[in-house]
């Protein structure tokens, strides 16, 4: 019923937008800004699962980032006028597409940033192109992205599933165990995750002795079944491979600990995970886990002075989605004021092979080719519970993965 | 062999929280005749009020076990005094639209409070073992919910049926208006019903607490299977739901494990399920066609 009703609500913004179809905003003749100013819009998750990781934290990202570009240009900024508009997707495609074209058509908005849920990602992948306004993708994992659905309009600046697979899925099968069983919540964001990890797992030397597709949402919250068929499977796997998300990775881990899988010799390793998740589960429960980290707060001291003004706005410490965000605005508006202005073909041609350095890309270019966005990722460990020594310090970077290693190749199906 | 055995004893707990939960919702239907949308909400504050006990005051998941059901069984007779009783003679919808808002206004009060992300809880220490069974070896913690919640279906199922309270309130349930023709004061019964309803669906959530996470949308995904649960059994029928509850279990459990190439199948087995004894059956496996009004 609530998803009829939303279906509903979403229906009539649709209308009203169609409806006001030519009243936009009006034309500015030979000002270089749109409306003689910048609007920047955060369109994500903000009241579900995954509002934590990235939601309203990360429109406080970006307001940092416009504080830190209007003070380092001063004067000299192209303008000062400056806004940050939000919008709810509720991670439902349908609701990310109206919310895009209202964003675009009539609340001005320049760049929408963000955008989790590859679903509702891609959407507005298809918003963007059609409007001819540019998108910074953060939140999303497919690499459709920068694949069949890229275009001139769209970037994709954290991570993706590759990066994920090549880093976990690689080094893991080197380090931990060379026969895999994955696990993967049965629609589009599992299934992809699910194929880039047998190919790196494959590539590395490894096999994946068994998998199954959990139904998703699993409404009965439980993944016994799958966890007790583990450790029976011939040949035994050495790596329970999850790529549940949120919620449902807190279920399968607990779960895993409770079966003690681990004893029984089969290793854990997790697709995604965000801080937010370590949090929740307690870094007891996961330690020794290995995953791939976009960005982690406290790698180096550049990223804690971040982390400690992040913290003293938003009240924790930021993911990897946040930092991204912040690059991701602060790229743009470096952009814009390069550009002298806002125009999104002026923008994008400025973009297009730039090489970029900032907190959040090390190493950082942006590709002309498909419009990934390549930087230096990270190979984390869970810590023991015993070498926690502050609040939020759950992890240990293991290594870093060069930018020209952690992404994939311009892929043949992106024709921009 | 011992996968069978293990799938099934799963499937069991699982169905043993379906089980409580729907309990709670067919005494409350049978008696109120209202369909209690906010039941996974109550699960829900049952699961985080044992953390909230947990982190903020030390009680300990024992102490919970027996706070959190009394308390937000007291909670529910208040909520039952102050507006689930108007709904008595109003319109079906106002039932729907005042239970579901209910459940909006919990999940967002907590939400306010604590965030989306989910809460750590650990598994009593006393019960984080695994037993061994010969065959297999299965978590301590599991058996513990199963013989649980066994126990307490079995103890409520002796004092509906022998005692004097229970067949008061099975009579009340399945029929009021014959039970008030008999003289009996079918309306006091009423608010400590709803209350032991709401108690059981907050016992249910702190007994999933260290096994599932614990966010304040914990019960909307859960409540979905829980109605259907409640219609395979029968509207308003104790033991159907109790019956229905765990053969849910059971056939998701198997589902999962045994039809696992065709994933579609075994995430909507429950519905099919119950779309089918609808057909069959149309007021659930042990209910009672309602009386033509």
């Amino acid at each position: 019923m609530r998803r009829t009703m939303g279906v509903a609500a979403a229906s009539a913004v649709v209308v009203l937008v169609a409806g006001c179809g030519g009243g936009g905003p009006q034309s500015s003749g030979d000002q270089k800004l749109t409306g003689g100013k910048v609007v920047l819009g955060v369109l994500n998750d903000q009241s579900g699962a995954y509002s934590e990781l990235s939601g309203k934290n990360s429109v406080a990202a970006v307001e940092m980032a416009i504080a830190d570009f209007t003070a380092k240009y001063g004067d000299k900024a192209v303008t000062r006028d400056i806004t940050v508009e939000t919008a709810d997707h509720q991670n439902k495609p349908d609701v990310a597409n109206s919310k895009a074209q209202e964003m675009y058509d009539r609340k001005g908005v320049d760049l929408i940033l963000d955008v989790p849920t590859s679903s509702a990602a891609l959407k507005v992948a298809d918003v963007a192109k059609e409007k001819k306004k540019l998108y910074f993708n953060i939140g999303a994992a497919t690499t459709d992205l920068t694949g069949k659905s890229c275009n001139k309009y769209t970037f994709h600046y954290a991570y993706d599933t590759y990066m994920l697979a090549n880093g976990t899925g690689k080094t893991t099968t080197e380090q931990i165990g060379k026969n895999w069983y994955i696990l993967y919540p049965n629609y589009a964001f599992g299934q992809d995750m699910e194929k880039s990890f047998s190919t790196a797992i494959t590539a590395a030397g490894g096999a994946v002795v068994g998998k199954d597709g959990a139904p998703f949402p699993n409404t009965s919250g439980d993944f016994s079944t799958f966890l007790l068929k583990a450790p029976n499977l011939n040949p035994k796997p050495d790596v329970l491979g999850t790529m549940q998300a949120g919620a449902e990775l807190v279920n399968v881990v607990k779960q895993y600990n409770e079966f003690k899988l681990r004893d029984k010799g089969v290793g854990l390793a997790v697709g995604l995970m965000f801080l937010t998740d370590i949090h929740s589960l307690t870094p007891a429960a996961l330690a020794g886990t290995t995953y791939t980290d976009a960005w982690y707060w406290n790698f180096d001291a550049k990223n804690r002075e971040f982390a400690d003004r992040f913290q003293g706005k938003a009240g924790t410490r930021p993911t990897f989605a946040h930092a991204a965000n912040y690059s991701a605005a602060l790229q743009y508006l470096e952009a814009v004021q390069a550009a002298g202005t806002d125009d999104a073909d002026a923008v994008v041609k400025g973009l297009e092979g730039k090489t970029v350095e900032d907190v959040f890309l090390r190493n950082g270019k942006i590709r002309a080719e498909d419009h990934r966005v390549v930087h230096d990722a990270y190979l984390a460990q869970v810590k023991p519970q015993s070498e926690v020594t502050e609040p939020w310090d759950y992890v240990k970077v293991l290594k870093t993965i060069p930018a020209a290693e952690a992404f994939r190749a311009p892929s043949a199906d992106c024709k921009l | 062999m011992s996968g069978f055995a293990q799938n099934t004893f799963n499937g069991l707990v699982s169905g043993a929280f379906y089980a409580l939960l729907a309990l709670g919702l067919a005494v409350i239907f049978g008696m109120l005749r209202v369909v209690n949308f906010a039941h996974g909400a109550f699960y829900m504050l049952g699961a985080f009020g044992a953390y909230v006990l947990l982190t903020e005051a030390g009680v300990p998941f024992w102490a919970a076990l027996v706070i959190m059901p009394v308390g937000l069984g007291l909670l529910g007779m208040a909520l039952e005094r102050a507006v689930i009783h108007r709904l008595t003679t109003l319109d079906p919808l106002y039932n729907f639209l005042l239970t579901f808002g209910l459940t909006l206004i919990l999940q967002d009060l907590v939400k306010l409070r604590y965030g989306v992300q989910s809460s750590p809880y650990e598994t009593p220490s006393l019960l984080s073992g695994s037993v061994d069974f010969g065959l297999f070896d299965f978590p301590t913690y599991r058996v513990f919910i199963l013989g649980f919640t066994v126990l307490l279906c079995v103890a409520v199922w002796w004092v509906l049926t022998r005692t004097r309270i229970g067949m008061v309130v099975r009579a009340s349930t399945e029929r009021p208006d014959l039970t008030r023709a008999f003289g009996i004061d079918v309306g006091r019964w009423v608010t400590p019903v709803f209350g032991f309803g709401i108690g059981l669906a907050g016992l249910a959530g702190v007994l999933a607490a260290p096994m599932r996470a614990v966010n304040p949308l914990m019960g909307a995904d859960l409540i979905i299977v829980v109605f259907a649960v409640v219609v395979i059994g029968g509207l308003g029928s104790i033991f159907g739901s109790v019956a229905a509850g765990f053969g849910i279990g059971l056939v998701q459990a198997w589902g999962e494990a045994y039809l696992s190439n065709f994933p579609l199948v075994s995430q909507t087995i429950v519905f099919v399920v119950m779309a089918g004894v609808l057909l069959w059956r149309p007021a659930g496996l042990f209910g009672r066609e309602e009386a033509p009004a």
